[in-house]
């Protein structure tokens, strides 16, 4: 057989293939290129980027979880401008797509940020409405549908590029959140970003991040990705990146089966930084082995009960 | 910085429950600096699930090792694990002691398991450089001295050595005149014995680096998890990229 096509399309984008490294597990793409051939990766999602640089959470801002872990870094970046001027120059010698994820604490920043980025050398934007770890929007404005929206609406307005909007899986009903992201413009949804939870010392009876409460993700979410994703595939007509808990190659068609058109890969980046190549190559001998052309006659062909 | 299948080719219990695991790997070996550590992947399954950093103890050509004890779910996995196996390392890691500027001693500092990087900064320090070791633990038992030089000890219970902590015999040998020449400090271990050694090298004006901890998920800068406020209270750096190794002019403990 020849080599089964990796090729997948959101929008006007056409990726080389499904797997990219999700906001925030893979700094702003460069550093683990000690570890990793950037080349080959579908896309690089940058760490969420604020108008203005951000310090983040004091210690301890990270705890290992079962299977999993919780952070609470609350979006230390080093900002929009930064960004432009340091890394994305460097980005750009890299042969894959490169979508900048967007966090704020108001609407207007939202709107400047990508106003301030889409002539840039940038693929898409990725807006993060979902960050558990800050105090000022994050998480507000992700639960709140009239806010997701109109977060949508005004960054597709400025935006000469595909907006992706990245939801918190901490809602009732997430296709709730996809159907608004999509009457409002957006290219696609990013599901899912990390759930709350906490983890609490017995001994100082505290919790044991400084922020107390952090996001988590790892393996130990992936069961309720595949279900969000699921769920917002069943009910909304957009295409769908899943997140939560990838750490192989069968996760990644597990995702696609429940209707993602691509995933991307968060903490497992950090267990093993070359994962996302050795996934790669996986999936092609998956393909292979199972007589499967293209990676898109997998999306959504989950067989229900 | 490398991610290495590293086979494990010697394994020793140096003191009661401390082990030393000896690694071979060529690159890690060659490009080690004193200070620097390592993230190591204890299992292969989902739990334990990050990685686990240590110092590196000692180099040897083309081989490295690491001393710990049995703390938790990981110490206790990598503490069955013998001669023969191999375990996938990412190193060498973060930035390591300065060994050059000019100084006639060098006096080391250890709290219990803070004694770790110390044999690797001692084989580096050049010939003529007089050594002096202070070694401090709870109790008599904790007190890790592998590869040391010319050690006072102390406990807090005074089972062995002075009763005192680490940096209170640092402060009387100081007192008592014992430092003569140009000195540098090098100190690592708990945090209170880091602030309690900050506080005595800032006040009597002795450049001084200590190697800190952090909860760590990526050791190697991605996930901005290890944070460590600079002195001026202005910016985190990373202790696992910036450090772990801070001259304590810079840092908050
Ligand atoms: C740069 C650096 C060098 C280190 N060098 C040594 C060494 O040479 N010898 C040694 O015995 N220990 C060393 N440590 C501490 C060592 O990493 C922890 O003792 C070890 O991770 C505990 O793991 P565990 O699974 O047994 O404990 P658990 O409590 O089960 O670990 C839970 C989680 O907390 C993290 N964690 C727990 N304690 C620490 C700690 N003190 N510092 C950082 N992370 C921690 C673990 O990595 C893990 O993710 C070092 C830590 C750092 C950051
Ligand atoms: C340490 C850490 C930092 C993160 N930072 C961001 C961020 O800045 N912006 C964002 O949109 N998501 C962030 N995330 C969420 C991830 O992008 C991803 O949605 C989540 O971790 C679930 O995927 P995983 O289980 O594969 O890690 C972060 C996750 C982790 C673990
Ligand atoms: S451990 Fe990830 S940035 Fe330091």
């Amino acid at each position: 057989m020849s080599k089964p096509d990796l090729k997948v399309k959101i929008g006007s984008l056409e990726f080389n293939n499904p797997i990219f490294v999700a906001s925030g597990t893979f700094g702003y793409g460069l550093e683990s290129s000690d570890f990793v051939d950037i080349n080959k990766l579908g896309a690089i999602v940058t760490k969420s980027l604020s108008l203005k640089p951000r310090k983040g959470n004091p210690p301890p801002r990270i705890v290992e979880t079962p299977s999993g872990m919780l952070n609470a870094i609350g979006l230390a970046n080093i900002g929009v401008e930064r960004f432009l001027k340091e890394k994305l120059p460097l980005l750009n010698q890299f042969d894959t797509k490169i979508i900048a994820n967007v966090a704020a604490s108001s609407v207007e920043e939202y709107v400047e940020c990508v106003r301030l980025m889409t002539n840039e050398k940038i693929d898409a934007f990725e807006i993060n409405v979902s960050c558990p770890n800050v105090h000022d929007g994050g998480l507000e404005f992700g639960t709140n549908c009239l806010k997701v929206g109109e977060i949508t609406q005004k960054t597709v307005a400025v935006s000469t590029k595909p907006i992706i909007i990245k939801l918190t899986p901490n809602v009732t009903r997430i296709a709730e959140f996809a159907q608004v992201a999509k009457e409002n413009g957006a290219a696609a949804v990013s599901a899912i970003n990390t759930f709350i939870g906490m983890v609490i010392d017995i001994t100082k009876r505290k919790p044991k991040l400084s922020h107390n409460t952090g996001g988590l993700s790892g393996p130990a979410i992936k069961p309720l990705a595949v279900a969000k994703v699921f769920q917002i595939y069943k009910e909304v007509d957009i295409p769908i990146i899943g997140i939560g808990g990838i750490s192989n190659y069968s996760d990644v068609i597990e995702f696609l089966l429940a209707g993602a058109t691509a995933v991307q890969i968060g903490t497992h980046n950090f267990v093993e930084p070359d994962c996302t190549e050795k996934i790669i190559s996986d999936l092609v001998k998956y393909l292979i082995n199972n007589n499967v052309k293209s990676v898109k006659e997998l999306i959504g062909k989950l067989q229900l009960f | 910085m490398y991610q290495i299948i590293s086979p494990i080719v010697d394994r020793k219990i140096v003191s009661d429950q401390i082990h030393l695991l000896t690694f071979k790997s060529k690159e890690i070996a060659k490009d080690a600096k004193p200070g620097q550590f390592v993230n190591v992947r204890v299992s292969n399954g989902l739990y334990p699930y990050l990685r686990r950093p240590f110092s590196i103890c000692e180099v040897n050509y083309d081989t490295f090792s690491i001393l710990f004890s049995v703390f938790g779910m990981g110490t206790k996995v990598l503490a069955e694990k013998k001669a023969g196996g191999s375990l996938d390392v990412i190193g060498p890691l973060g930035k390591g002691f300065s060994i050059d500027k000019d100084f006639e001693s060098a006096i080391i500092v250890a709290g219990g398991l803070g004694s770790a990087p110390f044999p690797f900064l001692i084989s580096r320090l050049k010939p003529d450089v007089n050594i002096k070791s202070f070694v401090g633990a709870r109790t008599k038992e904790l007190l890790i001295s592998y590869k040391l030089e010319n050690i006072s000890f102390a406990t807090d219970d005074g089972s062995y050595g002075k009763k005192m902590n680490v940096v209170e015999l640092l402060s009387d040998e100081f007192q008592k005149g014992s430092f003569d020449s140009k000195v540098k400090l090098y100190g690592c271990g708990p945090t209170l014995m880091l602030k309690a050694l900050s506080k005595f090298a800032l006040e009597n004006n002795f450049d001084c680096e200590i190697s800190t901890e952090a909860a760590m998920a990526c050791g190697f800068g991605i996930c901005q998890g290890c944070p460590m406020e600079s002195s001026n209270g202005e910016k985190y750096f990373l202790v696992c990229k910036d450090g772990p190794v801070f001259n304590v002019r810079d840092v908050k403990l």
